[in-house]
């Protein structure tokens, strides 16, 4: 790993107004940057700036504002290219968020591509948007959903991969699991993959805002990420594919912006990215996105992720002190394997009441099944209270929340 | 803002921590209901020993809660148990009725309408009375509802299908 240097919490956390909000009269401890994380001024001003001395629709004008916003949107995806290592600019297209881009390929290349005979490889611990998207288009074209299985401790289980892969015409596996933490042997399932002639396509939700990213490193095929996980706004996410592959996809929506020509008889569609890109774009979340990057740039994602891996193993080291048993914490116990996010069982409670407590502390956590029913059932939990962590957050964050987890034992305490 | 102990009032978690008439019953001849918070993933099975009186009223003389979820969630379908047991089917639907209006009515109060009034009166809602701290939640109000909603359905299906 590079060598890193530690982030100073203090200066970032003055960088974002929404955490000097109080909250039932604590300070906010924000733990849930994995359901979407908070954004630094600079993002908002970027946006706000955009709007109030900008504005104006994009590749449509030749008036200065209209060349402004698309030079802004133009530069906010050369960022986000470099970002993720892309080969080129022409290949980061704009969604609304990682789902649209799961969607996109399902609808797109999976219309295209599968059929009765064929199969798509999934894991157990996906998100819904990479497991719904698949059924959606199973029903319609009836090809195999498979999946690979997780082991006790919160890995995929590869052990049977060649077999599951065989005869297999994609992989669609998230890099980081949502709720154990598991960051994925990408490389691993990627060569394997293509060994035996599948796509590989990578849902990057909870690894782009976390790890130095270079999807030509991970040898994958296709990539989605969304970008109000990564302070960024919402509404604004990213589909990155090999040139050759998008290429060869048809497009997904119809409309402007995506054509190079219409006739009564048909229509020629655009180049890439335009051609995945159809209607008015979410300009200012682009802008927001762009300068989001410049952000995480700026901190350099190798320290981002050292920072986490610290305090991550802070945060299990802590919990496991202070609650022993009576805490479960789901996924692999070494840092260096998982991301900054803690799925917490708290025996004799609910997550849902547990969540209910810490609020009352300003603690803010998710709790519920995440959006990984497959997952959750394999577990055999119906729900977990999940705590993530990021760039703002520091021990005395961990120990706040050790705190309230304490509170909440006493309370329900049988 | 309002307190855990406006949400957490200690009848509700007694129920929670010694849930009343937790179990199973045979499925037919009992009715039988499942219900799922999307959100939460809790889930609630309602089954209803239900019987013909003399008169020809329909009353429930046996009822069992199954399924799991969060205190609310719990504790509102131990109080249900509870209170529908060895009622008629038409009181059942009286004391839904006064249960949904007061989560409803203080619904309307987030909307900044100061009225509040009570369940209809020849209704007593008794222990059910101490979840009326969770419309100050209202995220929560969903779990209070869960089970009442399957115990619409489970009263509404039909034993013997299936
Ligand atoms: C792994 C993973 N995939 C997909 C998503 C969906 O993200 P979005 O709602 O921004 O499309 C999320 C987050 O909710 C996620 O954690």
């Amino acid at each position: 790993m590079a060598v890193t240097h530690d982030l100073d919490v203090a200066s970032i956390r003055a960088d974002f107004p929404i955490l000097s909000r109080r909250i039932n009269n604590s300070r906010l401890v924000f733990l849930d940057s994995a359901a979407s994380s908070q954004k630094p001024k600079s993002v908002l001003e970027a946006m706000d700036h955009f709007y109030k001395f900008s504005n104006a629709n994009v590749h449509r004008g030749a008036y200065t504002m209209a060349t402004e916003a698309t030079d802004l949107m133009e530069s906010a995806r050369s960022k986000v290219a470099r970002f993720i290592g892309a080969p080129s600019t022409d290949e980061i297209i704009f969604t609304k968020n990682v789902t649209e881009a799961l969607n996109l390929v399902a609808r797109s290349w999976g219309g295209d591509n599968l059929g009765p005979g064929d199969a798509v490889l999934v894991t157990e611990m996906e998100h819904h948007a990479n497991i719904v998207p698949w059924h959606i288009m199973a029903d319609q074209k009836g090809f195999d959903l498979r999946w690979i299985p997780i082991t006790e401790n919160g890995h995929l289980d590869l052990s049977d991969l060649d077999r599951l892969l065989d005869g297999v015409s994609l992989v669609s596996f998230t890099a980081t699991s949502n709720v154990l933490g598991t960051i994925n042997p990408i490389r691993h399932i990627t060569d394997a993959a293509h060994a035996a002639g599948a796509l590989v396509m990578v849902d990057g939700a909870q690894y782009v805002p976390h790890l130095p990213t270079d999807v030509v490193e991970l040898g994958i095929d296709l990539f989605a990420f969304t970008g109000h996980k990564m302070l960024g706004p919402t509404g604004i996410g990213c589909l990155w594919g090999k040139s050759e592959v998008l290429e060869a996809m048809p497009p997904f929506l119809g409309g402007g912006e995506m054509i190079l020509d219409v006739r009564k008889d048909g229509f020629t569609t655009n180049t890439l990215p335009h051609k995945f890109e159809a209607g008015t774009p979410p300009i200012a979340e682009i802008v927001g996105l762009g300068a989001a990057v410049d952000y995480l740039d700026n901190l350099g994602m190798d320290n981002v992720r050292a920072h986490e891996v610290s305090l991550t193993a802070y945060a299990l080291r802590t919990l496991e002190e202070r609650f022993g048993d009576s805490l479960t914490i789901h996924g692999p116990s070494e840092p260096a394997s998982r991301g900054g996010l803690l799925s917490l069982d708290l025996a004799g409670t609910h997550p849902h009441d547990v969540s209910q407590v810490l609020d009352q502390h300003g603690i803010c956590v998710r709790a519920g099944h995440h959006c990984a029913k497959p997952l959750m059932r394999a577990l055999g939990v119906n729900a977990t209270s999940r705590a993530s962590l990021y760039v703002y957050n520091d021990e005395s964050d961990v120990d706040a929340l050790a705190d309230a987890l304490e509170a909440a034992k006493d309370f329900f305490a049988f | 803002m309002p307190g855990l102990e406006d949400l957490y009032r200690e009848i509700i978690l007694d129920h929670y921590r010694s849930p009343r008439n937790k179990g199973e019953l045979e499925s037919p001849p009992a009715h039988r209901a499942e219900g799922f918070n999307p959100l939460c993933g809790d889930e609630i099975v309602v089954y209803l020993q239900v019987e013909q009186g003399d008169d020809g009223t329909e009353m429930v003389s046996d009822v069992a809660i199954g399924g799991q979820g969060c205190s609310i969630s719990q504790a509102s379908a131990s109080m249900m148990s509870s209170a529908v047991k060895g009622k008629t089917l038409a009181e059942i639907d009286d004391i839904t009725r006064a249960f949904k209006a007061m989560m409803s009515i203080h619904e309307h109060e987030l909307d900044g309408s100061e009225t509040e009034s009570d369940p209809a009166p020849e209704v007593k809602l008794g222990d059910l009375e101490a979840l009326r701290g969770v419309v100050k939640f209202p995220v929560r109000i969903k779990c209070a509802t869960l089970a009442w909603n399957t115990l619409a359905q489970a009263v509404d299906s039909d034993p013997n299908a299936g």
